[in-house]
């Protein structure tokens, strides 16, 4: 098949002409802001930026699903106001959740997108053959759609909007929800298609994958912050981005002593390291406080597209947790473990969610499950705080089995889980309430807990707005004050930070750091591969099964090797998936 | 301790429906719609009938019996036929209900005492309302009768009955449906706001944050029960209101029964309402689940059709039905000042549905959380 491109003058002219793009949505603030750009065929345009940057819109406005409130949208050369379907005929998109039918089988999926689309049926079977073939779903022609995993689910979409060769292809978040490896498979698809001349756009939130894109435009609050290569992007952190190496002691409290020097720019745990980024000319402080010399060893780094990003946003939070300081300390007087899973195993019908998973926790520890959506680590965490019944083995939480034990057990623990499950119609301090009452703060301490929260996040002048009306960052706050109100022990995160943008996830961890500094111990869950490297130990959850456990540096380390010297934590993932899924063929 | 947490979880279940400008809807919306549709439209009553006369008399007692017809309010209007032909078409358009036949030697028959002949034609395909036509036209042929000589003579002779219809005099309608109405909104809302409101946080996904707290089961249960039982009885407060000052129904029993036994009442719909909330994985689900028990439970109430009326293998099925006993009790209520010991007889059953549909609540609860 030949991308036929007749009406645009060469491959290298512009697919998309973005001018002055502008669209509200009732707000305040425009969910894109006059936006200027060009994308051109042949390569990846990778849309970058985290949930709430207008990505979606952006999308689906070249897309002339939706016109823009000012400044046009031109696709292919047609303007998405005049012609909208001259555009949707040359185009293929993937929405986010891409509408397969899910009781349908792949087959059945593929023939209809082809009678919706119009394929001409003599040339159907070459193009299922040669589609399925490139999606490697040839062996499960006949399975529903909703039974496929997430990155076959992908794959398929990716299918169907290829069906009639697009010229240009939108793809909104692909990589949510698949696994590293099926995202690998997946961005390779992608990139034979720019060998073709189509011009591919990838939105995502995850930015490590903005450095594999060929250009890239990077949106935050509907503003386009940059537009150009990522490594011009990097390129302005370089030569600034430290590793700190060899750190005596407990490596939080040195960050966020770090983080309030002048010269540190950023900073965040990895591993057993601190990652720093200094501004221009700085050197890392190299002396502790009591000015005493240390073993510390101050390496540069190659930068990342988030150093970077983070730089641009002026650097990010000072490393002092008002949060953590006003915490009752938890002394971690014993080695005893404070979240212990012995060989917890959860069967759904013939299917096992999560297969014999065993660790534990010391006192103030983070310990990340690790793994892909669907791979079982909710299953596992929701098995830990007492929402799910395990088939087999048991779990403990301050020595108290969460389902069997007394309330009171549960006053211990924090939760806060994906989403931010606030009281969307309730207002921050309607919801401080609620969760104040809950875990039993009364009277004056409740006045004085939430009062606390209401200063430490800044929640004064929106106490009266509706959780649900909050921006992102917000709702995380306030998710993270009714989680932590009552001073629990242990908090319990799932996907914390998924989709926040940078300054509120350092912001975030800067607190938990705090937090764990008091002894708190921390469960989290995270399929972040980066996220992963600022916990103490892992476990890596792969299709319901823990592949490996110890801290992220030890499993860099298994798997470098001299082609791969410095793996990051998604080598180490993929590598070890690799090695699991041998022995298990073995 | 366990109240601070009850205290809070009410509190937001409250707030929860009332700053969603949905759930305001749905507390204004049907409320109202049921009160005008049910006391204005849904009328079991026959009026307006448009009737066919084929008079092939025409001599004084025909023309007397037309005249007295005309004079009914029933009637609307009332049309001249030439030909049975033109009868049959009329009823077969539906353009007339019903049809009167007058035989050519009526009123000669009249005069020389032997028994003359009327027919009434009905349209079976409306059974309801040809029925009580019937009823109308056979008792004004009946009052005619009675007036004519040989009816005179005879007079003494019959047995006169003489109708009278305690607790609503006038059959008022609104009398009888107002205080049905005031059963049947209690449980739309208590069965549609529970039902939500486990759904909706279901769906939300705070569900699980409710239950990784300190709240117990029992505590979750209770925290949701009462909101939608509060706001029941606010519901009912407004309609008891409209009955008396809008709808002029007499208040002749007393309201503290009635509260008393509603709050059973609502327990039970209530409970209900958990039950199929914890069945419910959406708010949807929840939605139809609350629909496809309401329309069985309203029309195995007694509420429009007696229960008595009903084939006996289906009675036994009414028994489980809260809105049956609650019905007697509103009824009873306003209309005459029923006795203390017919509410317990009554509420008692309700009590038993109550303790049945929250224990069942609860287990469900529990065994989804396994």
């Amino acid at each position: 098949m030949t991308a036929a491109a007749p009406d645009v003058a060469g491959s290298s002219a512009a697919f998309v002409r973005l001018t002055g793009v502008t669209k509200r949505f009732g707000a305040p603030t425009p969910a894109l802001d006059a936006i200027d750009g060009t994308i051109a065929g042949g390569r990846i345009t990778g849309l970058v930026g985290p949930d709430g940057a207008g990505k979606t819109t952006l999308i689906r406005l070249m897309t002339g699903l939706m016109l823009p409130d000012a400044g046009t949208v031109e696709v292919l050369g047609y303007d998405t106001r005049t012609d909208p379907a001259s555009i949707q005929a040359a185009i293929g998109y993937m929405p986010q959740r891409f509408g397969l039918y899910e009781d349908l089988s792949v087959q059945e999926n593929l023939d209809l997108y082809a009678d919706l689309r119009g394929l001409p049926k003599n040339e159907r079977t070459a193009t299922f053959d040669e589609l399925l073939e490139f999606t490697d779903l040839k062996r499960f022609t006949t399975r529903l759609a909703g039974k496929l995993s997430g990155g076959m689910k992908q794959k398929l979409g990716l299918a169907c909007a290829l069906l009639r060769k697009p010229r240009l292809l939108l793809l909104d978040e692909p990589g949510v929800g698949v696994d590293p490896i099926s995202r690998r498979d997946l961005w390779k698809m992608v990139e034979n298609l720019t060998a073709e001349g189509i011009g591919v756009v990838w939105s995502t939130a995850y930015l490590e994958e903005a450095e594999a894109c060929d250009h890239v435009f990077l949106l935050n609050h509907g503003n386009l912050l940059f537009a150009g290569a990522p490594q011009e992007m990097t390129s302005r952190v370089a030569e600034r981005v430290f590793r700190v190496s060899g750190i005596e002691g407990r490596r939080r409290e040195k960050l966020a002593r770090l983080l309030d020097d002048e010269g540190v720019v950023d900073g965040v745990i990895q591993g057993e390291a601190i990652r720093l980024v200094m501004k221009a000319g700085l050197e890392p402080p190299s002396l502790d406080s009591n000015g005493a010399a240390t073993a510390w060893r101050t390496d540069t780094t190659p930068p990342r597209f988030e150093d970077a990003f983070v730089d641009m946003l002026g650097g990010g939070p000072g490393g002092r947790s008002r949060l953590a300081e006003t915490q009752r300390t938890f002394a971690a007087e014993e080695s005893k473990a404070v979240i212990e899973a012995r060989g917890l195993t959860k069967r759904f019908g013939d299917f096992t969610a999560a297969d014999n998973i065993t660790f534990d926790i010391p006192r103030g520890q983070i310990f990340g499950l690790l793994g892909p959506n669907g791979a079982g680590k909710s299953t596992t965490f929701k098995m830990l705080c007492g929402l799910l019944k395990p088939t087999a083995g048991e779990g403990r939480v301050a020595g108290f089995d969460l389902r069997r034990d007394a309330a009171e057990a549960r006053n211990r623990l924090g939760y806060m889980a994906q989403k931010f499950s606030l009281y969307g119609d309730l207002s921050v301090i309607q919801n401080l309430n609620f969760f104040a009452g809950v875990y039993g703060l009364s009277g004056a301490k409740r006045r004085e807990r939430i009062e606390l929260m209401t200063q430490i996040f800044d929640f004064r002048s929106i106490q009266g707005m509706s959780a649900k009306d909050l921006p992102l960052g917000l709702k995380q706050r306030l998710a993270l004050a009714c989680a932590v109100l009552h001073e629990p022990e242990v908090l319990f995160l799932d996907e914390p930070t998924s989709g926040v943008d940078p300054i509120t996830r350092r912001e975030f961890w800067t607190h938990i750091n705090g937090l764990v500094e008091r002894g708190v111990t921390v469960l989290v869950t995270t399929h972040f591969m980066d996220e992963a490297e600022y916990c103490d130990r892992i476990s890596l959850i792969y299709r319901g099964r823990s592949i490996a456990l110890g801290s992220p540096d030890e499993m860099k380390a298994r798997v470098a090797n001299k082609d791969l010297p410095d793996p990051t934590m998604e080598d180490a993932f993929i590598a070890l998936v690799q090695s699991s899924e041998a022995e298990q063929a073995a | 301790m366990w109240w601070t947490r009850l205290k809070a979880l009410i509190i937001k279940e409250l707030l929860a429906v009332l700053r969603d400008p949905k759930g305001r809807a749905i507390l204004i919306g049907p409320p109202i719609i049921q009160l005008l549709v049910f006391s204005y439209a849904a009328t079991l009553e026959v009026k307006n009938v448009d009737l066919m006369v084929l008079d092939r008399d025409t001599g004084h007692w025909s023309q007397e019996l037309v005249q007295r017809v005309g004079g009914s309010p029933t009637f609307r209007t009332i049309t001249g036929a030439n030909s049975p032909a033109e009868v049959r078409r009329a009823i077969d358009k539906q353009r007339v209900l019903a049809a009167l036949e007058i035989g050519p030697t009526f009123s000669r028959d009249i005069e020389a005492g032997r028994p003359a002949e009327v027919q009434v034609i009905l349209d079976g395909r409306r059974s309801n309302a040809s029925q009580i036509v019937s009823g109308y036209l056979t008792q004004i042929v009946g009052t005619l009768a009675s007036e004519t000589p040989a009816g005179k003579r005879a007079a003494s002779d019959v047995i006169r009955v003489e109708a009278r219809n305690w607790f609503n005099p006038n059959l008022t309608y609104q009398w009888f449906m107002v205080p049905n109405l005031v059963a049947s909104i209690a449980l739309l809302i208590g069965l549609v706001v529970t039902a939500l409101s486990v759904a909706r946080e279901r769906e939300l996904g705070t569900f699980d944050q409710l239950i990784v707290s300190p709240l117990r089961t029992h505590e979750i249960l209770i925290g949701k029960l009462i909101p939608p039982m509060l706001i029941g009885l606010f519901h009912i407060t407004i309609y008891i209101l409209a009955a008396v000052f809008i709808f002029g129904v007499p208040l002749r029993g007393s309201l503290f029964l009635l509260y008393g036994s509603a709050v059973f009442y609502l327990a039970s719909v209530v409970g209900l309402g958990l039950f199929i909330s914890a069945l419910s994985m959406t708010q949807q689900q929840a939605i139809l689940g609350a629909f496809l028990f309401m329309v069985p439970a309203m029309l195995l109430s007694g509420f429009a059709t007696p229960i008595e009326n009903m084939p006996s293998w289906l009675q036994p099925i009414t028994l489980v039905n809260p809105l049956r006993y609650f019905l007697v009790i509103v009824k009873g209520v306003f209309l005459k000042d029923i006795p203390l010991a017919e509410v317990v007889h009554q509420t008692l059953p309700l009590c038993l549905i109550a303790i049945v549909t929250l224990s069942a609540a609860a287990w469900l609860f529990r065994s989804k959380l396994e």
